[in-house]
């Protein structure tokens, strides 16, 4: 007697889809837009927020004005083109003023010079950034120098100048290619150069201040041997002082009068716009970093003394607000410094808020200490090596390393706070420049074009730069986890 | 046997000053010290020469004579008969309103982002990220000077909000509107809001000429009184439940006992608004050229108010982020393991923990709102800045001694803030042995 099994299956069933809802765009959906009720309502809510933020400016830069002559013809043209009572955006006013909101009243004519420190900059930041590294060094000097020379081109320089800078940026690039450690010389000069670039007058009077470094550090490196660190360096600061102080004038005066080269000086009244902010941005952060790192080992040191006055000047500037600081550079520096000495407002300011910005470095670069274990310091003295040796090789590397996303947050607050100057009567893009545009008759009532134009470039430099720093903290992070 | 010998000791020397570690960072004070001396002698010996070049010198005499400026707001009774003394007093106030108000609107602004930035609705993130992008990578003041214009240019003009004949002819409406329910009014002048008003006041006192409120006084202890007595049952309630694992329900009495109180004292004083508006003539016409009654809050104030708290909400969202991100995901799946509910979870698990992380930076940004609320010089706000740093800096012409006594208040404020911060980090680190 036999049962038949009326049914087997002998070949398995082929995978079945999975239901609609659980696969594909759907399930994303579900599960990222309307998990509950209560994400169901945070995604209509902003669905709502940007179909108002997009009905409200897809508009106004739709019926975009590039070419009219004032706001009046602006509104006109909007008028005839896009109707009654339709709103647009009046780019008009950039088309006109973009110099004076880049170079403020720089010289027309020497607009090549700012912009060729600034693709220097770049190529003197890159051995900072990758020192050694032969492709990202050359990438840095090249990219922003072709950047430099087309937006030259687009300034209109004269062929003279264009060829002149293109070649140098071509050669420096070269140097990249070729000697990428050797870039670094480049980047010690570099302030001098920029310098010279931007204010113009004599040649002789940035080489007089590089020939005073060179007699400062052949003296330390002459004398830190026989005498220790910090006495060989009190006596190069001392004959260095001596020789910008008393020498050096004479002689670079007798160099002009002999040989008068030089560049057509520009006044600093002049500067103005985005110059502005990045002469006062790069000046101060690059000053305040050595002034940081020493107050910061001030700070941690074991003399009293140092200790206290670290801590005094750490904690006073960072409880009052920058523009006290810029007050005090516009007002009462005039009290504090010798009777009839009197340097422009530029560099006043630039010097308060290069201390301004060293005392929140020292407290990155503490942080970046704090945060190196003991037996760093210890293993160091094992060695044998001096304070300073161990500074140098083992201790600063590390710090540093570990502090780099605060200094470019730093930097990106300071070159922010750059816009502040024009309290105290400068001609930043922001208040400054855009005050006198928008007090032209011509453009009286237009507020949101200048304004969005000037964030719209504070925003794509601060934005890459913190962007870059948490790419480098990324990459930088060697512990394990 | 060894025997340990003393290293031999030698001779004091000269130059054991410079080679010998033991003295040479006596020597390396001594000498800057020395620097510092010379330093600040030079400093103020410049200062001298230049006062007496300039027939000054230092003297805090000002503060007692007469400003002879108006101060549009005043927390404490001000005219311009008052004394420079109390416009800085005005100032500070008007300093400490902006950034208290700052503080909290921050606060709320920046957990509400960084809590959205974090959840699993993805759109509402996206927004959040560009909502903390745009406005921590932009200047505080642009936005400052934005918005600030934006209230004075595109905000309707005081005129549009009245009632004219014409309109009760046709039974039209004025064109601007009020917002709130017609509570607020925001013209291009000022925003005007409704004010608390007490049919019946406990009178008020002048305590060394700063009016004393007794009324504010007596809701405020009864607030806190009901706040204290909130404590006590609560912790009553958690002592019940340590010691026999059932926790009583206490909601409805905590809310009973904060509500209750305040609102009872409130009724028997006779509270009530009073909503700005237009006189109005017999046939329902607006009469005046502004409004009456209620409070005008000008637009620097509004502007900065705004401008800093959304700015400086984005650095907080980063901070509440990035504290609730360093909790390990251990920590949640514990507590799901032990059987907490999420939100349980959140409150008693990770929260707390969280908190140690996120108050110090959320701390120092309070500290750097206050710190930037000078900003509001921008647009005339008259804050400490304004007006012991600005106008009567200006018109009695001692830079030295304002700037300075300026800079004193500043730094006094941050230190108390940054004390405040120490305290609260002592009271909730970790306590490891």
């Amino acid at each position: 007697m036999s049962k038949s099994i009326s049914f087997v299956r002998s070949e398995m069933l082929g995978q079945q889809k999975p239901p609609v809802s659980e696969a594909g765009a759907l399930k994303w959906v579900r599960e990222n837009l309307f998990s509950n009720l209560f994400n169901t309502v945070l995604t209509l809510l902003g669905l709502y927020v940007i179909f108002s933020l997009i009905t409200a400016i897809y508009p106004w830069l739709n019926n975009s004005v590039w070419n009219a002559n004032s706001l009046g013809e602006c509104r006109d043209i909007i008028a005839a083109t896009a109707g009654e009572g339709a709103i647009g955006a009046c780019w008009a006013l950039i088309n006109e003023r973009w110099h004076q909101f880049l170079f403020g009243f720089y010289n027309q004519d020497a607009y090549w010079r700012p912009l060729m420190a600034f693709g220097m900059l770049f190529v003197a930041l890159a051995p900072v950034l990758y020192f050694g590294l032969r492709r990202p060094t050359t990438l840095m000097a090249a990219v922003p120098s072709v950047l430099m020379v087309l937006s030259l081109f687009a300034v209109g320089t004269d062929a003279w100048h264009l060829f002149l800078v293109a070649v140098i940026l071509a050669g420096l690039t070269g140097l990249a290619y070729l000697a990428p450690k050797k870039l670094v010389y480049f980047t010690l000069l570099f302030p001098l150069i920029a310098f010279y670039l931007i204010w113009g007058g004599a040649v002789w009077a940035p080489i007089g201040v590089f020939v005073g470094f060179a007699i400062a550090a052949a003296l330390l490196v002459g004398l830190q041997a026989r005498i220790g660190v910090i006495p060989a360096a009190g006596i190069a600061a001392l004959v260095a002082v001596i020789w910008w102080l008393f020498i050096q004038p004479i002689v670079t005066g007798a160099l002009f009068s002999v040989m008068p080269i030089g560049l057509e000086p520009v006044d600093s009244s002049k500067f103005g716009g985005f110059l502005l902010s990045f002469v006062i941005g790069v000046t101060a952060i690059s000053g305040s970093l050595p002034i940081g790192i020493l107050l910061a080992l001030g700070r941690r040191s074991d003399m009293l003394l140092i200790k206290a006055l670290s801590v005094g000047f750490i904690e006073f500037v960072r409880g009052v607000p920058l523009i006290t600081m810029l007050f005090t550079a516009s007002l009462l520096l005039q009290y504090f410094l010798p009777p009839q000495t009197n340097f422009d407002l530029i560099l006043r300011v630039i010097i308060l808020v290069t201390l301004f910005a060293s005392a929140y470095i020292a407290e990155v670069i503490r942080g970046g200490l704090a945060a190196l274990p003991r037996g760093q310091t210890e293993a160091a003295d094992a060695l044998g090596l001096d304070y300073w040796q161990a500074q140098r090789l083992i201790i600063m590397p590390q710090a540093l390393k570990i502090a780099i996303p605060g200094i470019v947050s730093s930097f990106i607050g300071l070159f922010k706070d750059t816009t502040l100057v024009a309290l105290v009567g400068l001609a930043d893009p922001l208040q400054g420049i855009s005050k006198i545009v928008r007090a032209d008759i011509a453009w009286k009532g237009i507020y949101w074009e200048p304004y969005l134009f000037v964030g719209a470039i504070f925003f794509i430099f601060c934005f890459s730069m913190s962007r870059y720093s948490m790419y480098l903290e990324n990459k930088l992070k060697t512990d394990h986890r | 046997m060894a025997i340990a010998t003393e290293a031999p000791k030698a001779d004091f020397r000269l130059s054991m000053l410079i080679y010998d570690t033991r003295y040479r960072s006596i020597t390396i004070q001594v000498i800057v010290l020395g620097l510092f001396v010379a330093f600040v002698w030079w400093l103020l010996g410049n200062v001298q020469t230049n006062l007496a070049a300039k027939g000054k010198d230092i003297s805090y005499s000002f503060l007692f004579s007469r400003a002879g400026y108006d101060i549009d707001q005043q927390l404490i009774p001000y005219t311009n008969d008052s004394t420079h003394g109390r416009a800085l007093f005005i100032g500070l106030l008007n300093t400490l309103l902006v950034a208290f108000f700052g503080c909290i609107l921050a606060t709320v602004i920046g957990v509400t982002a960084g809590v959205l930035r974090l959840s699993k609705n993805w759109l509402v993130g996206r927004l959040m990220t560009v909502y903390v992008e745009v406005f921590r990578n932009v200047p505080l003041l642009l936005w400052i000077i934005l918005s600030f214009t934006i209230f004075s240019e595109e905000m309707p003009q005081v005129k549009d909000f009245k009632v004219t004949q014409e309109m009760v002819d046709t039974g039209s409406t004025p064109e601007a509107e009020m917002i709130l329910f017609g509570t607020v009014a925001v013209s291009n002048r000022s925003t005007n809001i409704p004010a608390p008003m007490l049919d019946r006041p406990l009178g008020s006192a002048m305590i060394a000429d700063v009016p004393i409120n007794y009324s504010t006084l007596a809701v405020l202890l009864t607030l806190f009184g009901s706040i204290w007595i909130n404590r006590r049952i609560v912790a009553s309630a958690k002592a019940i439940q340590e010691a026999t694992g059932v926790r009583p329900v206490t909601w409805w009495k905590s809310l009973a006992v904060i509500i209750l109180p305040t609102t009872a004292l409130l009724l028997a004083l006779g509270l009530h608004w009073d909503i700005p508006r237009f006189a109005i003539n017999e046939n329902g016409v607006s009469q005046g050229f502004n409004f009456i009654g209620g409070i005008s809050v000008a637009h620097s104030f509004t502007a900065l108010l705004i401008a800093l708290s959304i700015y400086h909400g984005t650095y907080i969202a980063e901070a509440v982020r990035a504290g609730i991100l360093a909790i390990s995901r251990g920590q949640s799946e514990a507590a799901y393991a032990l059987g907490l509910r999420p939100n349980r979870t959140m409150s008693l698990v990770i929260l707390p923990q969280a908190l140690r992380v996120i108050v110090p930076p959320l701390i120092s940004q309070f500290l750097n709102l206050t710190k930037n609320t000078t900003l509001g010089m921008a647009i005339s706000y008259l804050d400490l800045k304004g007006t012991l740093g600005g106008i009567t800096l200006n018109q009695t012409g001692r830079e030295l001694e304002c700037m300075l006594l300026m800079m004193l208040i500043y730094l006094i404020l941050s230190l108390l803030i940054s004390l405040g911060m120490n305290i609260y980090n002592a009271s909730n680190t970790l306590k490891e042995r």
